[in-house]
């Protein structure tokens, strides 16, 4: 069972001439364990497809599958709650709350479902270890650099065991070493279990995923095939 | 990348025996560009007929010498690093020429020309990326190894993104897509080294 699952996914905004088609028959699987990055231009459909599988949209035709869960087949507030506890999101601007402090930003997804404070900041404070910012964890986010906001975004995407990581450009305006290290900590996530979907329309950055998947017009058009391996770059160095 | 200045170089840091050379030259540039110490002796041959580097005794077997750079091989080494690289292009570019072909072949979709070859060189861009995830965020010779690639070939990608995007926005210089066409390159395309 993918973690992540769309099969034939469309998304239709407006109606009559200024009908516009942000996605058409769109099939993707992500297995828990792997990134996938999806790329393509402006207006190709990218944001829109992330916002579809986060649940944070409906599509207009076909089926999104979390875990297996078709989300049409279930209430608005069980939606709700799935996104609370089955998924993390990373916005390009952080979207940190400015009046709460890091940890208690983190632990925000949790308290909204109803853990108790204790228990909350424990699992909020472990995956700041995670992240190496567990020592920022009383600090508010005004008092931090953009590298450490996002990691505290990170830390409060993945809290709690969450099955399926979103990112949309999730690096933001970092510089490219600290995009870079952005992309390791997705990376490891998905490596200790989790489904990755990171939006990128870099290609440095989509470099990190296991896979890419192109998207032009709301199609899907192509992607990559599993990397040989980095042997393959020595053998081709041999020839130079 | 030249050999002799990058054995030059390594030599700064005291007499080295060949073996050694050959062993600090792949570990510094993260074994991404290797280096056969056959080629390492020949260099050293050169370099010390050049009288940039010297060894301990002139007649001995060649694994047996030890190396050492001398005045004239800092002073070249200097120079060599101060001096710009070349960088105007080659007078052609391969993929360019492609895409410009593409243009006047009826039938062809330029569009999946350009994909085809943008999804080729992310391929090579995820091998280079496992290069560095593997070494670790400590190995920073491996880092500027694979960055320098990295960022050569994510300018590819641009262009052909840019590509893209000129083409769209003038489809009467695009003809017309054919449906079925396959998405695989036809031979692998070599990016220019």
């Amino acid at each position: 069972m993918s973690a992540l699952e769309l099969r034939q996914v469309s998304k239709i905004y407006g109606s009559g001439p200024t009908e516009v088609h942000a996605l058409v028959a769109v099939d993707l699987s992500v297995e828990r364990g792997e990134l996938v990055a999806i790329m393509g231009p402006s207006g190709s459909g990218k944001s829109t497809l992330l916002t579809i599988a986060g649940s944070l949209e409906q599509p207009s035709g076909g089926q999104v599958l979390v875990d297996g869960v078709d989300l049409a087949s279930v209430s608005r507030s069980d939606q709700a709650q799935m996104r609370r506890r089955s998924i993390g999101y990373v916005f390009q601007d952080f979207n940190l709350l400015p009046g709460l402090t890091a940890v208690e930003n983190v632990t925000l997804p949790l308290e909204l479902d109803g853990t108790r404070a204790r228990p909350a900041r424990a699992a909020g404070l472990e995956a700041m270890e995670e992240l190496d910012v567990s020592d920022l964890a009383d600090r508010y986010p005004d008092e931090l650099s953009g590298g450490e906001r996002q990691r505290v975004a990170i830390a409060r995407a993945i809290v709690s065991e969450r099955g399926l990581l979103l990112a949309d450009e999730p690096t933001g305006a970092l510089d490219s070493v600290n995009g870079e290290a952005v992309m390791r900590l997705l990376r490891a996530a998905t490596k200790r279990g989790v489904a990755g979907v990171v939006v990128t329309h870099e290609a440095q950055l989509a470099s990190w995923a296991d896979r890419v998947v192109f998207l032009r017009d709301g199609h899907v058009v192509d992607q990559t095939v599993a990397p040989p391996g980095p042997e393959s770059l020595l053998a081709a160095g041999d020839r130079r | 990348m030249s050999v002799p200045h990058a054995l030059l170089a390594l030599l700064t840091g005291g007499p080295k025996y060949g073996l050694r050379l050959q062993q600090e030259f792949e570990s510094r540039t993260g074994e991404v560009w290797p280096l056969n110490v056959g080629q390492v002796y020949t260099t050293l041959q050169r370099l010390e007929r050049d009288g940039l580097v010297e060894s301990d005794d002139g007649e001995g077997e060649r694994s047996r010498k030890r190396y050492r750079i001398t005045s004239d091989g800092d002073r070249e080494l200097a120079d060599w690093l101060r001096t710009p690289p070349d960088l105007v292009p080659p007078p052609r570019d391969e993929l360019v020429i492609k895409v410009l072909v593409a243009l006047q072949v009826p039938g062809t979709d330029v569009h999946e020309i350009l994909q085809v070859h943008r999804r080729h060189v992310i391929e090579i861009m995820q091998r280079y990326t496992q290069v560095k995830a593997a070494a670790g965020e400590d190995d920073v010779a491996l880092a500027l190894v694979a960055d320098a690639e990295l960022f050569r070939l994510e300018a590819i990608v641009r262009w052909l993104d840019a590509a893209d995007v000129r083409l769209k926005q003038r489809p009467h210089l695009a003809p017309v897509e054919v449906a079925g066409m396959p998405l695989e390159p036809t031979q692998k395309t070599e990016v220019s080294q």
